[in-house]
Formats: C-alpha cells, sequence, structure tokens
C-alpha cells in the first residue's frame, strides 16, 4: 500500500524535465497521471528513487486542430477525450476507446502519454492510435523527432521513447464522419480486455488489436482481405494471423484467437 | 525530505508538510482527521477510496499529495453537516437504502456525486456504469442504482458539488 | 400510530455513515499509538531456517521486531484441538501469507519499510496445493502429529445409503466442485490493543465482541471484566470476521509489553491470503429414483479443504452440508460423509451460508441432472419431491434439523408463474432452431437454509458458550429508551429492526426515542453475537420480552397512578388510559419518571425500569424460497447473461421489508458472482494467483444485473416472532439457479454439467470440445 521512499520534483517545463532525465538516470521516471506507475509503487513492483511530475506542464495540454490532424497533448486526460468536442467529432475511435478505460475516477486521472509509454499491448488506447496510423513526438536532448505507431512499440513494455526524452504531443490524421467501431471483450467492466479490437472503416479499412501480442498489433491481413474483396466474414476470419497471444488466468491462446476472430467481425460489421 | 503542500480541503485551505511518497488518500484521513474517506484496497479498483480533486472523482488511494498542490478537494465530510442539510445523493441512499455497513458508502456517494454533475438524468444502466469503480459486497447494488435514481429526481448532486465543479472551470 | 414491524422504516444508523461519521477500527486514533506490520511468509511450506531481524530493528521508527522465538510464550489462536496455531510460525510455515514475524513502529510507513528488511531463510518442503495432492498415499502430513492431511474422517450416517443405491432403478451421478471464494468485505481485518494499568480494551472488526473476549481473557489469564472487546463500525464480515486471528493476541501482547496502543490493519493483498475462505467443498453424489421420479436415497460424500490450519468455525462446515443435503425433498435414506484435509493453502472457515449454500447447491444440481437424466422436466421432478406444507414441521433424518413451517410447493409456483416458465420453454425450443439466437436457459432453485443460530448445547461445539442471545432494555426518566442487544451487526440493520420491535411492544413508542447499542462487552450484557442469520429469530424474541417486560411494569405504575386495575390499563402511542374511563389518562413521560420515584409507589415494587431477557432457541429456524434465473448465452463467445433473476423468499415474519431486499439482493448478486465470476485460484507451490482485486473478480455495479424479489410470509412457530431470518438465503439460493440455467440452456448439446466459475472461456470450451488446442 506505501511505496518505498522516494524524491519528488515538479518540472518546470519540458526542457526542466528533460535536464532531470538527464540527471537522474534510470533511477528517475516520469510522473504524469500516476495510474500506471503508482499502483505498481504501491505494490513496490516498481521502485524509483526520483520521480519527475510532468502533468501540469501547459506544453503537454491542449488539443489543436489544424485541418486534417488533431494535435494531443501527452498529458490529455482519458476523460478529456471522452468529452472533447474535437476528438469526438473528428477522432471517435479515439473517444471511443478511452470511455472504456477502468472507471470515470481512473480516467479522470490517467492520461494519454502515459498510457502509450506504459508499453502494455493490453491498454486501449495504443490499438486505437495504430488503427488511426496516430504519430507521436519525442523530444530529447538529440531534438525533436515524429515516430509513427507502428514503429513505436517494441516488446511487452518496451518501446522505442529512450529514457532520457519526453512523449509530448499525439497527432491523429481526422476521421470525420468515418465509422469506427471499438469492442473490448472483457469479463468485468473494471478489467482490461481480454481481447480487444479497433477498427476504423471508409476507403480502406483498418483493424488493431488489443492484447494479442507482445504490442498493440495491427491485423494487416484482414485489411488486406477487405482491400481483395473479401466479406466480412473472410476478412475477420483472418484476425488473428500473426497473433502471439498469451495464456493468463482469464484465457488461453486458443480462445483469445477465436474471440479476435469474432469480435473484428462484429467491430467490420459496425464500419464496412 | 519533506514537501510543503498548500491545497484546499472542503474549502478550508490546508498546509502540510508530507513525505513525496504520502499518498493523498493518508493526508485526508491521519494528517487531517478526515477519516470518512475509507481504505478498501492497495490495487486501485474498490473506490472507497474515491473524493472530488478538482471537481471530478478520483481515487485519491492513486493520488501523491505532492501531486494535489493547488487542488480543491472535496471529501463526504465536505457535503453536508448534519441531517438537515444532507444532498439528495445522501437522502437518496437513506431513502432508498444504498447502503448496509457504510463502508464503500462515501466513496459511491462521492462517485455518485460526480456522475450526476456529468449526467443529470442518468438512466438505470449509466448509472451501473458511472459506478463501475466502486465495488460494494452488501448491497447487490440495485438500491444504490435506486437512490441515485432518487437523487437525480429530487435536486441531483446539490448544491456543494456544483460549486466545486464550477469553481475549477471558472 | 401503526405498528412498525413489517414497514419499510429508513435507518437509524445511516446519518453518521453517510456524513463521514463512522468509526471504523482504522479511524482510532489513540495517544501514543504505534502500528503493527506483519513479516509473512512467500512461500507455501518450508522449515523456517534463520529468521534475521537486526537490520530491521535498526531502522528509523521501530520499537522492535519479534519472532515466534521472541515471544515463545503466547497462547494459541483459536484451533481445533491437537492441530493448534501458534500466532507467529514457529520452525516452520505452512500457506503463503503466514506470519513470520511482527514489526512495530511509530506509523505504518516505517513499519512497512522495517519489514522488508527482515530476512527470512526457508529450506523448502513438498508444497500440497489441492486435495487431491494432499490425499496422494505418499503425501506427508502438514499438521505435525497427525497421521495424515485427512485430519477429519466422519461419517454423519449410520450407513451410507450403498444398498438403497445399488437396487434402485434409476441412479443420478454427479461430481461437483463447490470452488475455494474469497469473502472480500470492503473493510479488511484490523484490531487496536490498549493495555494499560487500568485494564485491556481491543477494538476490533469482530462479529461476536463476547466471546472473542472471553477466549482472549482465557488465553490471557484475565478476569472477563479485566479485558473490553469493542466492535467499532464494522465494514461487512460475511463469517470471515467471526473467524480468531492472530493478530488479536499479538496486538495484545505487544501493547503490553510497549506500554502503548498498538494498532493493526491489513493491506487488502494480505488479506487476500490471511482472511480465512469459503466454500472449498468437492461432492461425489449418487441420487437414487423411481420411474416416477420419486428420490429414494442420497448418498453424499464430501471432501472439505480445511487450509493449512483447520479453523474451528471451518471445521463444522461440512457437518452442516450434510445435515442440508436433503433439501426441501422427502428422502427416505441419506448417507453422508465427509473428510477434511489439509492443504498448503489459506484456512477456509465461514462464508454467507457457512456449509449451507454448498448443500443446496450439490441437491438442486443433483434434481437437474436427475431430472436431464430421466427425461423429466425439472419442475416436475421437484414438484414429485418437494416436502408438503402439511408435512411441516419436517423431523429430517438428522435429529437435530426439523425443518419448521413453510410451503415449498407454494413456493415453487410462485417461482414458476413470476418467471412465466411455460412462455421461458417455448421460446428456448424456438431459439434452439435458429443459429444466430443466443442460447436461453432457465434454472430453479428450490432451497432451505438453516439459520438461528442456534440451541446451545448445538452451538457450544462451534466454541461459543451458548447459542441464546440477550436484550436489556432500559427506559430512561425522560421516557427514552435505550436498548442493548448481545448482537453485532456489521450492514445488518439492527439500530433499526430491534427499535421497531421495541416500538411496537410499547404502543408506538417514538422510533427516533429509542436507541440502540452493540458490540462493546462494557457496556453491554453478555451476548453470543451475530452469524448464521440469528439476529431476528434469537436475538428478536429476546427484544421483544425485555421490552414487554418493560411494558408490564409500566402498566403497573400507570395503574397505579389512575387507581385502577393493571388489566384495565390500555397502552397507545404514549398514553396509558384505563379502558372505559374517558379522561382518565397519564402519558408515558409522567409514567416513566414515576417509576423512579419510590415514595410514590407502593412499597413492595422495584425502582427503575431496566430489564434484561436472554432468549434460547429451542431449534434452528429454516428459512426456505425458490428462486430462478434466466440467461443468455451468446454461442460465439460463451459469454452468460443473466436476463432476469427472479427471488421468492420466505424468511417467516418480515420485520424491514426495505431492509430485507437488501439482504436478498446482496446474497443473490454474491452468488451470481459465484457462479460466473469468483475463484481464488492457487497456482504451482501454493502461491496466490488472485492476490489482489485485479486478479479476484468482485463485481461492480456494472457486472450484475437487476432482481425481483418476492416474499411468502409463513411464520414459524419456533419463535414469538413468527421470523426465520434472512441474512444468508440469497447466498445459498442463487449459484444453482445461475448455473442450472446455463447448464439448462446447452442441454440439448449433451452438456450434463460444468462447474463454477462459468467463466466465457469454460461455456465456450463447452460448446467447443472438439477445437484442437494451439500448438
Amino acid at each position: 500500500m506505501i511505496p518505498s521512499p522516494f524524491s519528488y520534483v515538479r518540472a518546470r517545463s519540458v526542457d526542466h524535465a528533460l535536464d532531470l532525465l538527464v540527471e537522474h538516470g534510470d533511477e528517475g521516471k516520469l510522473l504524469c497521471g500516476g495510474h500506471s506507475l503508482l499502483p505498481l509503487m504501491k505494490l513496490r513492483l516498481a521502485n524509483p528513487a526520483t520521480l519527475i511530475d510532468i502533468r501540469t506542464l501547459p506544453e503537454l495540454h491542449g488539443i489543436r486542430s489544424d485541418g486534417d490532424r488533431l494535435h494531443i497533448g501527452a498529458a490529455t486526460r482519458h476523460r478529456d477525450l471522452e468529452l472533447d468536442a474535437a476528438v469526438v467529432r473528428r477522432a471517435p475511435l479515439l473517444a471511443r476507446a478511452a470511455e472504456t478505460i477502468g472507471d470515470p475516477q481512473i480516467r479522470a486521472r490517467g492520461t494519454i502519454g502515459g498510457s502509450i509509454v506504459h508499453g502494455d499491448p493490453a491498454a486501449d488506447l495504443p490499438a486505437a492510435l495504430l488503427a488511426l496510423d496516430a504519430t507521436v513526438t519525442l523530444r530529447g536532448p538529440r531534438g525533436t523527432r515524429e515516430v509513427a505507431l507502428e514503429d513505436f512499440f517494441l516488446d511487452f513494455w518496451q518501446t522505442a521513447i529512450a529514457p532520457d526524452e519526453v512523449l509530448t504531443t499525439v497527432t491523429v490524421p481526422s476521421n470525420e464522419d468515418v465509422p469506427v467501431s471499438f469492442v473490448k471483450f472483457h469479463q468485468r467492466a473494471q478489467d482490461w480486455a481480454i481481447v480487444g479490437v479497433a477498427a476504423l472503416g471508409g476507403a480502406s479499412p483498418r483493424v488493431a488489436l488489443v492484447n494479442m501480442a507482445a504490442t498493440p498489433w495491427r491485423a494487416r491481413a484482414v485489411e488486406q482481405a477487405l482491400a481483395d474483396g473479401a466479406d466480412i466474414a473472410e476478412a475477420a476470419a483472418l484476425a488473428d494471423v500473426g497473433t502471439a497471444p498469451s495464456t493468463d488466468l482469464r484465457a488461453d491462446a486458443t480462445y483469445r484467437r477465436h474471440l479476435a476472430r469474432v469480435i473484428t467481425e462484429r467491430a467490420l460489421a459496425q464500419v464496412v | 525530505m519533506r514537501h510543503d503542500v498548500e491545497l484546499t480541503v472542503n474549502g478550508t485551505p490546508v498546509t502540510a508538510t508530507v513525505e513525496a511518497r504520502q499518498l493523498l488518500v493518508h493526508l485526508l484521513r491521519e494528517d487531517l482527521g478526515l477519516t470518512g474517506t475509507h481504505v478498501g484496497c492497495d490495487s486501485s479498483n474498490c473506490g472507497a477510496c474515491t473524493v472530488m480533486l478538482d471537481g471530478e472523482a478520483v481515487k485519491s488511494c492513486t493520488v501523491l499529495t505532492v501531486a494535489a498542490a493547488g487542488a480543491s478537494v472535496l471529501t463526504i465530510e465536505g457535503l453536508a453537516t448534519d441531517e438537515e442539510s444532507l444532498t439528495p445523493v445522501q437522502q437518496g441512499f437513506r431513502e432508498c437504502h444504498g447502503l448496509q455497513c457504510g463502508y464503500c458508502t462515501p466513496g459511491m456517494v462521492m462517485a455518485a456525486t460526480s456522475l450526476l454533475l456529468d449526467n443529470p438524468d442518468p438512466l438505470p444502466d449509466q448509472i451501473r456504469t458511472g459506478l463501475q469503480g466502486n465495488l460494494c459486497r452488501c448491497t447487490g447494488y440495485q438500491m444504490i442504482v435506486e437512490s441515485v435514481r432518487w437523487a437525480a429526481d429530487n435536486g441531483g448532486p446539490g448544491a456543494v458539488a456544483h460549486a466545486e465543479r464550477q469553481g475549477v472551470s471558472s | 400510530m401503526a405498528p412498525l414491524v413489517g414497514t419499510p422504516v429508513r435507518r437509524a444508523e445511516d446519518l453518521p455513515l453517510l456524513t463521514g461519521s463512522g468509526r471504523y477500527v482504522d479511524d482510532i486514533v489513540l495517544p501514543g499509538m504505534v502500528t503493527m506490520v506483519y513479516v509473512r511468509s512467500q512461500v507455501a511450506h518450508a522449515t523456517l531456517t534463520s529468521i534475521d531481524t537486526a537490520e530491521a530493528c535498526a531502522m528509523p521508527g521501530v520499537l522492535g521486531v519479534w519472532t515466534a522465538a521472541d515471544l515463545p510464550d503466547l497462547p494459541c489462536v483459536r484451533s481445533v484441538p491437537t492441530m493448534e496455531r501458534y500466532p507467529l510460525a514457529k520452525d516452520a510455515v505452512r500457506f503463503v501469507g503466514e506470519p513470520v514475524a511482527v514489526v512495530v513502529a511509530t506509523d505504518r510507513a516505517r513499519a512497512v519499510d522495517a519489514a522488508e528488511k527482515v530476512d527470512v531463510d526457508y529450506e523448502p518442503l513438498p508444497v500440497l496445493t489441492t486435495i487431491e495432492e494432499a490425499m496422494a498415499p505418499d503425501a506427508a502430513p502438514i499438521t505435525p502429529g497427525q497421521a495424515s492431511n485427512v485430519v477429519m474422517e466422519i461419517p454423519l450416517t449410520e450407513d451410507d445409503a450403498q444398498a438403497e443405491i445399488d437396487r434402485a432403478p434409476h441412479v443420478s451421478r454427479l461430481h461437483l466442485v463447490n470452488q475455494r471464494l474469497a469473502p472480500v468485505p470492503i473493510e479488511p481485518i484490523g484490531c487496536v490493543a490498549d493495555w494499560s494499568a487500568k485494564g485491556a480494551t481491543l477494538w476490533a472488526t469482530v462479529q461476536a465482541p463476547h466471546p472473542i473476549r472471553n477466549e482472549l481473557c482465557e488465553k490471557f489469564g484475565l478476569s472477563q471484566q479485566q479485558l473490553r472487546v469493542v466492535a467499532p463500525d464494522v465494514g461487512g464480515a460475511f463469517g470471515s470476521k467471526a473467524s480468531f486471528y492472530p493478530e488479536y493476541i499479538l496486538t495484545l501482547e505487544l501493547s503490553r509489553r510497549l506500554g502503548r496502543p498498538v494498532k493493526y490493519v491489513e493491506t487488502r493483498s494480505e488479506s487476500m491470503v490471511a482472511m480465512t475462505h469459503g466454500r472449498a467443498q468437492t461432492h461425489d453424489l449418487c441420487l437414487a429414483y423411481d420411474d416416477e421420479g420419486k428420490i429414494t436415497a442420497l448418498q453424499v460424500k464430501i471432501i472439505q479443504d480445511c487450509g493449512a490450519w483447520p479453523d474451528l468455525t471451518g471445521s463444522g462446515l461440512p457437518t452442516l452440508t450434510s445435515f442440508m443435503a436433503g433439501g426441501c425433498y422427502k428422502i427416505p435414506k441419506i448417507g453422508a460423509s465427509f473428510r477434511s484435509v489439509t492443504t498448503n493453502t489459506t484456512p477456509v472457515a465461514a462464508y454467507r451460508g457457512a456449509g449451507r449454500p454448498e448443500a443446496a447447491y450439490l441437491i438442486e444440481r443433483l434434481v437437474d441432472v436427475a431430472a436431464a437424466d430421466l427425461g423429466m422436466d425439472p419442475a416436475e421432478f421437484r414438484r414429485r419431491n418437494l416436502i408438503q406444507p402439511e408435512e411441516m414441521p419436517y423431523a429430517t433424518q438428522f435429529p437435530i434439523v426439523v425443518y419448521d413451517e413453510s410451503d415449498y410447493p407454494r413456493l415453487l409456483e410462485m417461482l414458476l408463474e413470476k418467471l412465466d416458465y411455460e412462455g421461458l420453454r417455448r421460446e428456448q425450443h424456438e431459439r434452439r432452431g435458429d443459429p444466430d439466437a443466443p442460447l436461453l436457459g432457465v434454472g430453479l432453485s428450490v432451497f432451505v437454509e438453516m439459520a438461528g443460530f442456534g440451541p446451545s448445547a448445538f452451538f457450544e461445539q462451534f466454541g461459543y458458550v451458548g447459542g441464546w442471545e440477550s436484550a436489556k432494555v432500559r427506559m430512561n426518566p425522560d421516557g427514552s429508551v435505550l436498548l442493548g442487544v448481545g448482537t453485532s451487526p456489521h450492514g445488518q440493520g439492527h439500530e433499526t429492526i430491534f427499535a421497531q420491535i421495541t416500538a411496537d411492544e410499547l404502543g408506538g413508542h417514538p422510533f427516533d426515542r429509542i436507541v440502540v447499542e452493540h458490540g462493546d462487552t462494557a457496556a453491554i450484557q453478555e451476548g453470543i453475537g451475530t452469524m448464521g442469520s440469528r439476529a431476528v429469530p434469537v436475538a428478536g424474541p429476546a427484544v421483544q420480552m425485555a421490552s414487554r417486560r418493560l411494558r408490564e411494569r409500566l402498566v403497573e405504575v400507570a395503574a397505579h397512578m389512575l387507581e385502577a386495575a393493571v388489566d384495565d390499563i390500555e397502552l397507545l402511542d404514549g398514553v396509558f388510559a384505563v379502558k372505559g374511563v374517558p379522561g382518565s389518562s397519564v402519558a408515558l413521560g409522567d409514567v416513566a419518571l414515576t417509576a423512579y420515584k419510590p415514595h410514590l409507589l407502593p412499597p413492595d415494587g422495584e425502582v427503575g425500569l431496566e430489564f434484561v431477557s436472554y432468549h434460547e432457541p429451542k431449534n434452528l429456524s429454516y428459512p426456505s424460497g425458490a428462486h430462478g434465473c434466466v440467461v443468455e448465452i451468446d454461442r460465439a463467445t460463451g459469454v452468460v447473461s443473466v436476463v432476469r433473476y427472479v427471488a421468492v423468499d420466505d424468511c417467516g415474519v418480515v420485520i424491514n421489508p426495505l431492509l430485507a431486499r437488501g439482504q436478498v439482493h446482496g446474497g443473490v448478486v454474491q452468488g451470481i458472482a459465484q457462479a460466473l465470476l469468483e475463484e481464488v485460484v492457487y497456482g504451482e507451490g501454493a502461491q496466490p494467483v488472485t492476490s489482489t482485486l485485479v486478479d479476484y473478480s468482485v463485481p461492480s455495479a456494472a457486472d450484475m444485473p437487476d432482481l425481483e424479489t418476492f416474499h411468502l410470509e409463513v411464520p414459524t412457530t419456533g419463535n414469538t416472532l413468527g421470523a426465520k431470518g434472512l441474512g444468508e438465503a440469497g447466498a445459498t439460493a442463487a449459484p444453482q439457479a445461475v448455473v442450472n440455467a446455463v447448464v439448462d440452456a446447452v442441454s440439448h448439446l449433451g452438456i450434463r454439467t460444468l462447474d463454477m466459475p462459468l467463466t466465457p472461456q469454460k461455456v465456450w470450451k463447452a460448446l467447443n470440445p472438439d477445437l484442437q488446442e494451439d500448438a
């Protein structure tokens, strides 16, 4: 219940946060919404020596439209994604995914940036962002770079962000009036997805899966099948191609593969 | 190293000197003696620790006190001081038997209050979804849903909660 | 004023709880108080080769670190004789989470930091995770001095009914698992001990303060007035807080040594391994019946997983299961036996229903399976075997078990009507023909359970001095009433229901002028506590009797004041009047005051208005009911949705319908959760897998359905209230209603039985048995 002792510093700016990351090296962790990190620390599964709080930095807040893209500050909360008019209109898949996360209290603190950098393939937003072909902006001592989300997730809890970088912005192409579907299969409302699917309709539908591999998974076999003229059922049957679902308390790999196919079909029925 | 933290709790400015690792729920319970907010788990599931932070329900067990500097916190004790000033949510829980042992109740009331601020006229299914972050082992939930529905019909979240929500957006 | 009993009076308890001024154990702060934290075993079975506390002792804020070696003369925790559990592990640990050492520090953070520094060396021993492993021929006994892990093996009947089974025209066999559950009250275990020169006080999350006090006094060599035990507001219990935890001994002992109050509150992760678990029984069953579906015999073989240390309360569970195995049916011959087996897991004890839900589950599943085997509708099979109302009270084969008055056939008919059973069967049939439609199933659960614990000769074997309950009523000179009850509620609303009874007995006394107190051994007369659905049937009559005696004395005083005969006095709404003499009356307040003025009363009367009554139940009581569940199953995913849940309950006279509904709802939801969601899981090496609420699936409001509840009030003649108790009925009825519905939904596919919890994966795999596992 009580974390190990640690130092706490509130960054004055992103540049200041970058300096602190260099200063503290391995022993420093960024704190934003805290709803991935603090639960681990309370069970003493993670014991960083220093927390660098970036939650209130104005540079990480705000949702800005520019023509065909939405720029979302990394400290934007899941609750904000649910309710923001621009997100709901222009990236509804993101809003739909956000509203399934945890519970209202969790969504009032958890952030999009925190969810992405945590690198958990069972998280909801990363799959939605993958389907949306989102990019992230990373700032560090070597400058600022844009990374496509499909290149960002490397393995379980491992992402392309360097230890001395801060994820500042998530950029999502606008998809106004394109049908979307986010299906999260779980036993209890509070649970992580056993399997989930994010689907974007339109001229070339895109499908991404939650918790079917070591990273959020783009179901390219499904997308290709649809592009080749397959019907929904045929395409959905390929949902688990290339995936590596795990076996855990909730479900084994066989059941996960089956579920991926079923819920992909259901999601496609809503968007295609 | 200890940190000096200033925040507002139930409308009153508070200054505390705390360890960085102190959870907000422990500031409330131990430093301020506001024991109405409860601890029921250590994995951010049960919601017994729910308070309003800057006008929205949060789990105070998953917020560091130092991270709440400058914030406005509303706890169960801040809703009403006596029977006459009970909010409609509190009255609803009494009228519709929404509590038995009472341990989950403060968190449930705060979550329900925040829910009604978001959605003043929720359907029963929306109430159930809106309270999915709060566990109760005694009631089986249906009478909690009825309590919240009663509150929606009888004045909603109440003036204190409205002010807390508006105080933030202004 | 109309009588309050039977009306939905709003609770007297609610105001403090709704405004944050409840007082639970962790809210208690005393001057100089320090915090105790355990070092717990991370392995399930090992010899303790060394415990190094030096580094921990030197940590800031630490007052001391103790192991069993440092505290060699402690009394044992309440245990089954010959299997006594020391408060700290001595020589060996037997389950993950067993306390190995205690740290006391100035505050919790300091104590937790120090506990991490205690260095424990273990020499692994073979781990026995399951009852199968524990019963294997080469399995070493976990408990020293025991011949094996089968620590009890008891036939409860003279024979096992095998002869009747062998000659029966039909036999249905079934193996069932009633899975291990965690009670998870939202408040975990906690206590504060304050041992001072004036005496000792223990505030604790207990269901039975007086028995705990008596046991602790015996253990510490104190006189019973030297220790005060207080159950403050308690955040739910469901049976888990009726057990005796080592921290009650340790905090008292350390407070005595340190001269300071010592607080202990477990975290949820600790609670998941330290708080007693529930259920954990397997059943091998045979039901024998004839061509018409009339049952001729029942054979029940129970294996009870005790965990590593058999709990005294828990040791009685399979006996209760055996006693109730026949359910609501006329069964000419029952053969019942059980074995209790130790494993390297958390001890198992009472959980809402404590042995009786297991019985209701086994018989209601078995009856459904038999009906299916015979090709008979399950409602009809039940109808043919139910005990009829004219046969009640019904003496079962077990001498102690005599069911009190009820009407099982009527309960069933009410349920079927409310379900529109015929309509459901038609719809089910239609849907089976449509591969796109969700499968539909209906499950019935006609149940009876044992409540109102209980006659003292029976109840004392659970470790209590008796099974009676007490009530003391005192009217103050201003006419207000203080009622002290020996029960110890933790959500049941005793401050309301008992005040209702007293208000009525006093001819309509204002409800808000009656205060009910409980849970403090210094303030309350000897009591037993709250468990086994006993408050209304056992304490209720005591409240009634004490209130009656108060009323009689008031009438005597009023008669004297009005110069009338006692028989001519009427009491209504606070006024004593003389029958047939209008204008001759006196207010209750004046009568109360006069009762304290001996100079105004006949010299032979007693001063004051205080009366104590003890009610010894002559029999247990037997609430019953018929619950029904309608489920839909998504064929593609195996997800089970409860579409309707209907509960018809007979708890006899209902004291407060609002509170009764709450009790039914709470129990039913726990039962549905057992059927669909919850299970304590142990992995390799008896390592707990479901050790937080992330993995142990207690449902939220979003996960549970609406419930329809009805009552059939058949009063019992067993007590003056006609009430049977209700607290555990929902948990007793619901699991099999759900499971029967699910099996019913898939029975056309040849599926005969499924074990709880019926997770989507489990159901889907049952629907798709031929699928190959992924490589």
